[in-house]
């Protein structure tokens, strides 16, 4: 269709009309793109804006953005001292961090066995880190859960990392990016006299940061955001991290408290935001890792 | 060359050793807890009995005739069927206009991605404020507009397109970055090729160059989603509990092992869980051994 009416327009006349359909195709895809922006960004200014609303307004259900008096100082008090939200953000940090630690340390010497040494073992190694791609940990969670209670840990942190300490993504991944890793290298580090131990973390690793990197980004990502394994593992409050906690306070204040919840969800999203917003390309280079290979 | 034999004998000593680790962990974390689901989901254990009986492959015939489970089982394949088309095709058109902008593409960015770092559980009870029947400002809005109110989240019929529509609102920024990583491998002379060949509008461009090299790109992604689309659970937990019909598959498997504490029974069920993710898995897993690149 477009076609056509190209052909009709004569060749000289033919720059204004370009133009013009220039402007209106970017206004137009501009102002599709605002309005999902704002589909995508209402709940986040709604949970802003209610976090530092007063009560009466917030139960008027007013439409009125702007808040007439603000209360975000009672709200976020609230938020952390009726709950304690630090206490699960810490929480968070210390599982996050364990997960993290022992994912590295455990994956990183694998994946260099897979990449660049013979041994026996090595297919086998390999095709159970592929199959293990595909399951997710609700189909392990059930015997993980008993062996467990069995061993009297749960509500522990311990109990709340374990089943990720091993990481298959991690060793799969890591294994591609020290597959490129040129062999002469590693052949001269040999001959220096250096141990495969040394090698892998002297020589290999500080190579490979950019994919350790996008990988911590997206460890800590998930393991932040996780509900279901906290919520089975852990029932002690003290214990929670930042989704956990999130649902008990959520469940302990429906309609009576929204700005106290809303203040609380802003202070559990702002860590992973405030970090995404600022280092943008690895952290979206980290999430769709899963989508790259 | 002298050093031939050692090095081999070092190769093999040092592999095992740094494979070692994870081989204790798979056994530990997949392997024994693979076959121990296996074995359950034939038995009628309960935590804490003392007697076991084997049931072969009742739990199974008694999931397909259990009512909450064939619920769950259609509410998940209802939210799957919504969120797919939904957040692939907005995904995909959203991807296409970011694409096309210079100055503004990263600003974009950076909105449509940001729901996908924030913390489901905590933005789910901003969602449930938002659909708050009387305070939140959706119904406020429709009922300026004269409609009575809608409770989304009670009304039997409403809950799942609402779950899904949160689920899309969180997976479509995802979409758009692998769709936008899809976008930039398509050469560029393709484009300037099909202009000479006369194919100069934009639907023309779309239809003829960029949906068929997006092929592969697409395929990921719909699996992609799928797969993340059927795991739906902490907007269940947070917004509903499972409550006026909207259990889910994972939500039923999280009552039946961990509130009641059956588990043959959810043995049984997460084994059924577990099929329908290898089907997805092994569809993904094909698409990645033709060597799709998208970085």
């Amino acid at each position: 269709m477009t076609t056509a009416s190209e052909s009709l327009t004569p060749a000289i006349s033919s720059a204004r009309p370009i133009q013009f359909r220039k402007v209106l195709s970017g206004l137009l895809s501009h102002s599709v793109l605002i309005l999902g922006a704002a589909f995508i960004l209402l709940p986040f200014i709604w949970m802003l804006l209610t976090s530092v609303r007063s009560p009466d307004e917030i139960f008027e259900g007013s439409l009125w953005p702007w808040p007439r008096n603000f209360y975000g100082a009672e709200h976020y008090a609230a938020a952390l001292q009726q709950v304690p939200m630090l206490g699960f953000m810490l929480n968070g940090v210390i599982v996050c961090a364990g997960i993290l630690i022992m994912q590295l340390l455990v994956a990183i010497p694998a994946a260099y066995a897979l990449a660049k040494l013979r041994f026996p073992g090595r297919g086998l190694l390999f095709a159970l880190v592929v199959a293990g791609l595909a399951i997710p940990i609700q189909v392990p969670a059930l015997p993980l859960y008993m062996g467990l209670a069995f061993t009297g840990l749960l509500n522990t942190y311990f109990a709340m990392m374990f089943p990720f300490f091993l990481s298959v993504f991690a060793i799969f991944l890591l294994r591609q990016s020290f597959k490129t890793f040129p062999d002469e290298i590693i052949e001269a580090a040999r001959l220096d006299g250096m141990s495969e131990m040394e090698i892998v973390w002297r020589v290999v690793v500080p190579s490979a940061r950019p994919a350790i990197a996008a990988f911590s980004i997206f460890s800590i990502v998930a393991h932040w955001n996780d509900l279901y394994w906290p919520l089975i593992v852990i029932n002690d409050t003290a214990l929670a991290p930042p989704p956990l906690g999130m649902m008990f306070f959520a469940d302990a204040e429906v309609g009576t408290n929204y700005g106290a919840l809303m203040a609380g969800a802003t202070i559990v999203t702002a860590p992973l935001v405030l970090t995404f917003l600022a280092l943008r390309r690895r952290f979206i280079q980290g999430i769709t890792m899963t989508g790259i290979k | 060359m002298p050093t031939a034999l050692p090095s081999a004998r070092r190769e093999l000593f040092s592999g095992l050793l740094f494979s070692a680790p994870a081989f204790i962990l798979l056994s530990l974390i997949h392997i024994v807890p693979l076959l121990t689901l296996i074995a359950l989901s034939f038995t009628d254990y309960e935590l804490g009995a003392l007697d076991v009986r084997w049931l072969g492959l009742d739990n199974f015939a008694r999931a397909f005739s259990d009512p909450v489970f064939q619920r769950a089982l259609r509410n998940t394949l209802l939210y799957v069927a919504i969120v797919i088309p939904g957040s692939v095709l907005l995904g995909l058109l959203i991807a296409l206009l970011v694409h096309a902008r210079k100055r503004t593409r990263s600003i974009y960015e950076v909105i449509y991605f940001l729901p996908v770092t924030s913390t489901l559980v905590a933005m789910a009870t901003v969602w449930q404020f938002l659909l708050h029947p009387r305070l939140g400002p959706v119904n406020g809005f429709l009922k300026s507009l004269g409609f009575p109110e809608i409770a989304f989240l009670s009304e039997p019929s409403l809950v799942i397109p609402t779950l899904a529509v949160i689920g899309l609102w969180q997976m479509v920024g995802f979409n758009m970055i692998l769709f936008l990583a899809g976008l930039s491998t398509i050469p560029r002379d393709l484009y300037d090729a099909a202009e000479v060949d006369g194919a100069g509008g934009a639907v023309d461009r779309f239809l003829r160059i960029t949906w068929p090299m997006l092929g592969p790109t697409t395929m990921f992604v719909t699996v992609t989603t799928c797969i993340t689309a059927f795991k739906v659970f902490d907007t269940v937990a947070v917004l509903t509990h499972g409550r006026g019909g909207s259990e889910v598959l994972l939500y039923a498997i999280y009552l039946e092992g961990f509130h009641y504490f059956k588990m043959g029974y959810a043995a049984a069920l997460t084994l059924v869980f577990l099929a329908f993710i290898l089907v997805f898995s092994i569809l993904q897993a094909r698409r990645m051994d033709r060597k799709v690149h998208y970085a």
